[in-house]
């Protein structure tokens, strides 16, 4: 196979990583927002715990989206 | 062609020295890390200290707040020894990250080198100041307690590699996400250009990606922000190892 055409090939495949973390974020903040509408006055101090889970989910994808541009641009 | 990488060149405005072989640049990058400085020093000092405060001390005020409010509920009134450290990181990368959605301007927190930096500053402050304080109990973060002792050599492995896997996420994460935000609006500005030359047709074609650009914009500056919180955050997580290193 042509080495670019690889290389873009890669660069999509590894995109689809980022599926799984979208797929993360949301439930963070959908299960935020259900429990911050169940109990509105308990919501202000989960704040921070919600912004480091959505953090650290958020890296894993864009690892994934890093190895894309990595090929797409560096190598 | 639009090239959506050329944003993120790095100029040479003069030279400073030489190391070796290696020369001392004085860059476009260096410029805004000044002008950011600059800028975060106008708001701080030139703040005022009024008892009822007007706009700008407002605005000082309420970072100030915002940054000690998060130390205080991450590590602990203990914490708030570190808060120039956390509270330098905080407006640093939330300035410049918003001073880089500028048009023609430049991002520093774009490139992986000065991100790199900032999560190895903050990994060798925990890691000197958690040994300086607690001596070789530090050690007790990676041991957490009521693990059956029969999975605990796995336990204490992944907890070592978590550990040291810190300065990467810590510092990709920044650079990944105003990287790839840059890139995307550049994207996207290219296609109202491309529409642009197809004529009339294209120029009512063009409105298209134009109103999404201004949305991406927006976007971008929440992500600025967010970043710049999130940063601190972790910030104040990975301290409070430091401060409290049993689980």
């Amino acid at each position: 196979m042509d080495p670019i055409a690889a290389k873009y090939i890669g660069a999509g495949i590894a995109c689809i990583g980022m599926g799984g973390a979208g797929a993360g974020v949301g439930i963070i903040f959908g299960n935020y927002l259900a429990a911050a509408v169940r109990n509105p006055s308990a919501a202000q101090g989960q704040f921070g715990n919600l912004i480091f889970g959505f953090a650290v989910t958020e890296a894993l994808g864009i690892f994934s989206l890093l190895v894309a541009l990595l090929l797409l641009f560096a190598l | 062609m639009i090239d959506p990488i050329h944003q993120f060149n790095i100029d040479k405005i003069f030279t400073i020295g030489h190391i070796g072989n290696q020369e001392i640049a004085f860059t476009n990058s260096s410029a805004y890390m000044f002008g950011t400085v600059a800028l975060i020093s106008l708001l701080m000092i030139g703040a005022g200290r009024k008892l009822v405060p007007d706009r700008f001390q407002s605005m000082a005020e309420i970072s100030y707040e915002f940054v000690a409010n998060t130390l205080r509920s991450n590590a602990g009134a203990e914490g708030m020894k570190f808060f120039p450290l956390v509270f330098s990181l905080f407006m640093f990368i939330c300035v410049s990250n918003i001073v880089g959605i500028i048009p023609y301007t430049f991002t520093i927190s774009s490139h992986i080198i000065v991100t790199a930096a900032l999560a190895l500053l903050v990994f060798f402050t925990v890691l000197v100041y958690g040994f300086y304080k607690n001596g070789l109990k530090f050690f007790k973060l990676f041991v957490p307690s009521g693990v059956p002792i029969v999975i605990l050599p796995l336990v204490v492995a992944i907890e070592i590699i978590s550990f040291l896997s810190r300065p990467v996420s810590h510092s990709v994460r920044l650079f990944a996400n105003m990287l790839a935000g840059h890139i995307t609006l550049k994207v996207f500005a290219s296609f109202v250009t491309m529409l642009g030359a197809f004529g009339i047709a294209g120029w009512f074609g063009a409105v298209l990606p134009l109103a999404l650009t201004v949305a991406l914009t927006a976007l971008e500056l929440l992500v600025a922000f967010l970043q710049a919180y999130v940063f601190a955050i972790l910030t104040c997580i990975y301290l409070n190892d430091a401060l409290h290193p049993g689980h």
